[in-house]
């Protein structure tokens, strides 16, 4: 278990937690980004200490097998990867989608939120709940 | 045997690429989906013929066995939730070929609805952490593209906040993924029911927990539901229907899988899920009661009865179990039709805001019979199916002499029939509206597709009423299935020994 | 796109040949070494990026005639056969099979099915990766987009 990848997990998920708050849609998404990266490296200590490359070839002894590294998790990570790459692909399309509607690269407000704000839709929000 | 398990999963996915190639034909597009789901229920009920007799099947994918490959796992509680999530997303897709939006204008619309199909059963299947994970992945995905199908502003903006919270959980999971392999090496969870078992307690209950908030988020309990409101109402109504009706229910089998399989129950206090069941339940409720919208009303409604499930697990007895596992059945079944009535009723009247509607009864008397079987069972009126439902819950509570949980569950019934009186009485109730008017921007469909879309909904209703007269042995069933989630040895040699 | 660099198409033509065999290298290695179908899949997709680049969505169309929809279908299509197949031996799905040839000069060649999963999900990333240059490589408005992908519908 490595020192430098724990604290690079630590750093790149905070990176991402930190982006996450933004306003700004481009940012969200790569703090998306950051954090999975993280959590794939926390994936990738997961399977222990460091070792060889876990390829099996005719010549491979139970020796060799022993110095071996684990190679699920890091089937583990390939995938997660691949996942976050199709999310974070679709993420941008819909920044993309939504930029093309509004103009503008925030986060928009949410229904109630508007409907709190907006003074003409309370009335009615009263009329309808008596 | 090996067939019937990998089938449901991979046949789904076949329909996906066919449904692909033949894009040009909408036609070929509907035959090819049609037929999939048509298929896949038929292989769920030999499916389900089959292990109830003889026991749970399990598969190892490409030969590798236990606790290194990816295994599929078909028991009953897992078969009998596949087999009613693949009937009513048959009912849905019906409904959405009659109705004009996203079927009909975008030609992806029946890959991702094939591809969930595949996620969904995947999810129900699996046997192992990780490809629960992949499953989730699955499905998320193609909900994604499903929810912003049309790219209208709104969808834009709630597609935000369902891909955002979908994209936290899923790193959550991760997170706890590697927590789970780190201290006990296997993901496979029959190999992981022996493994947690040696844990030190902490670690134990710091994984519980960590799955019960990954899993909380999917299923949308108390502290974690705020996003569903907020992004199921603005999808295509058989979008949000089928939503509605599966993707919580899933989350709240996993929960049940992982907290029954996985973690002894000496592992965290148990009491703290009733209590969150119990605060999902009347939180849910109450936002239901003060919305004005059909859609967002039903979708706080579906996270107060997602309360009720989580009470059947938190008794942690087999009567609850069962109860759960039947409630979750007459859930996926009223719920979809809940939406689909909303769904009609928003097409007829361009509109579903509760204070622009009135008098509906009297132009679509057969669409205000429906509402009110599905309403006053999802209130849990007798004899309709969430009566049965509820008075095994409310059993099973008495059983377990948990009382506050109990009286929360009959108090969240009435206001729960409370708020389906207010959707009545504002939009069947009163003088007609003159329909002319109100029809808005959507286009009136043609009698053949109206005539599939009210057959889809009857369907999915006569399908809660049969829950309901069949439900002896249906609950014997779920009791079962209940059975063995609380004694896993028979899933354990199953699948650790073929 | 009227203006194009000169040093920039130059290098794209002369890469992009050898990124493509790069790929494919990488797929046919998978199943022994470091590579495999997502990795190939994705060089491929950096060098239609290139491409892409290079010549705008034109380019890029001219350099594949096949629709993107259709490498998707085609790899998910591949996938789910070669996880089917198997199972009407009686095997469990995705079961593999190797076979070796001893061919005159070049040795003996080993191909697992395998290697046939593989080529199906670098069709699935090769067009996910094309599907979203057409959906988002355009800097054009939102209305042309939409046009766009009401041709599609059709």
């Amino acid at each position: 278990m490595s020192w430098l990848t724990i604290i690079a997990a630590g750093v790149l998920c905070g990176c991402g937690a930190y982006l996450l708050m933004s306003r700004q849609l481009s940012r969200v998404i790569v703090g998306f980004g950051l954090m999975g990266h993280g959590v794939n490296l926390v994936l990738v200590l997961s399977g222990g200490e460091r070792g060889e490359p876990a390829f099996v070839d005719a010549g491979t002894t139970a020796t060799d097998v022993a110095r071996f590294s684990d190679p699920l998790p890091q089937a583990f990570v390939l995938t997660a990867i691949v996942i976050s790459f199709g999310v974070v692909a679709f993420l941008l399309a819909l920044a993309y989608r939504s930029w093309c509607l509004s103009g503008a690269d925030d986060v928009e407000d949410d229904l109630e939120d508007r409907r709190i704000a907006a003074p003409g839709q309370r009335a009615d929000r009263n009329g309808a709940a008596s | 045997m090996n067939a019937l398990v990998t089938l449901p999963v991979l046949l789904p996915l076949l329909g996906a690429a066919l449904s692909i190639a033949v894009g040009r034909s909408r036609l070929m597009q509907r035959i090819v989906g049609v037929a999939t789901l048509v298929v896949m229920s038929g292989l769920t009920v030999a499916l389900l013929g089959r292990i109830d007799e003889d026991g749970i099947a399990v598969t190892h994918v490409g030969g590798w066995t236990a606790p290194v490959g990816i295994t599929l796992v078909a028991d009953r509680f897992a078969v009998m939730l596949l087999l009613v999530s693949v009937l009513t997303m048959l009912a849905v897709l019906v409904y959405a070929i009659g109705e004009p939006g996203a079927e009909q204008t975008h030609v992806g619309f029946h890959p991702l609805y094939l591809i969930l199909a595949a996620g969904v059963a995947l999810s129900f299947l699996t046997g192992d952490l990780f490809n629960l994970f992949v499953a989730f992945e699955v499905m998320l995905m193609a909900s994604y593209a499903l929810l912003t199908l049309g790219g209208r502003p709104d969808q834009v903006r709630s597609g935000m906040t369902y891909v955002a919270i979908g994209l936290i959980a899923s790193t959550l999971f991760l997170l706890a993924l590697a927590f789970v392999y780190a201290s006990t090496g296997t993901v496979n969870l029959a190999d992981l029911h022996g493994k947690i078992a040696q844990l030190p307690p902490g670690i134990r209950s710091a994984l519980a927990v960590s799955l019960v908030v990954v899993f909380g988020i999917k299923s949308a309990v108390f502290p974690l539901f705020f996003w569903l409101p907020d992004s199921y109402p603005t999808a295509a109504a058989p979008v949000t229907a089928v939503f509605a009706g599966l993707l919580t229910k899933i989350g709240v089998y996993a929960m049940i899988r992982s907290q029954t399989l996985l973690f002894p129950p000496d592992t965290w206090p148990r009491e703290l899920l009733l209590v969150i069941a119990g605060l999902t339940m009347v939180i849910g409720v109450l936002g239901a009661v003060a919305q004005t919208d059909i859609r967002r009303l039903l979708s706080f409604h579906i996270v107060s009865q997602i309360g009720y499930m989580v009470m059947g697990l938190g008794l942690f007895t087999v009567a609850g179990l069962a109860a759960a596992a039947f409630f979750i059945v007459h859930q996926i079944v009223v719920k979809t039709s809940l939406f689909l009535v909303a769904g009609l009723i928003e097409l007829r009247l361009g509109s579903d805001r509760l204070d622009k509607l009135s008098g509906l009864g009297r132009i679509e008397p057969v669409l205000g019979a429906l509402f009110l079987l599905a309403a006053f069972s999802l209130a849990g009126l007798p004899p309709l199916s969430g009566f049965v439902g509820k008075l095994a819950l409310v059993d099973a509570g008495f059983g377990a002499g948990s009382y506050a949980i109990v009286g929360v569950s009959l108090a969240v019934s009435l206001l729960t029939l409370f708020s389906m009186t207010k959707i009545w009485s504002n939009a069947f109730w009163g003088p007609p509206m003159s329909v002319d008017v109100a029809v808005g921007a959507t286009q009136i469909p043609d009698l053949a597709s109206r005539r599939a879309m009210l057959a889809a909904t009857g369907t999915l209703v006569a399908l809660s009423l049969a829950i309901a007269l069949w439900a002896g042995p249906l609950y014997q069933l779920a009791e079962r299935a209940a059975h063995d989630l609380l004694d896993p040895a028979s899933y354990l040699t199953a699948v650790l020994k073929r | 796109m009227k203006l194009r660099s000169l040093i920039l198409d130059t290098t794209v033509r002369l890469v992009f040949d050898a990124a493509l065999v790069l790929s494919l290298y990488l797929l046919f290695a998978g199943h022994n070494r470091p590579g495999g179908g997502f990795v190939g899949g994705l060089v491929a997709s950096g060098a239609l990026a290139l491409r892409y680049l290079a010549g705008g969505l034109d380019d890029l169309f001219r350099t594949i005639p096949v629709r993107p929809w259709l490498l998707l279908a085609g790899g998910l299509a591949l996938v789910v056969a070669t996880a089917l197949r198997p199972m009407f031996g009686g095997g469990a799905a995705l079961d593999q099979q190797a076979f070796e040839w001893a061919l005159p000069v070049l040795g003996t060649a080993k191909f697992t099915t395998a290697t046939i999963f593989d080529a199906g999900v670098y069709l699935i990333v090769v067009g996910l990766v094309l599907m979203i240059f057409e959906g988002l490589g355009d800097d054009d408005t939102a209305d042309s987009h939409s046009e766009r992908v009401g041709e599609d519908r059709r």
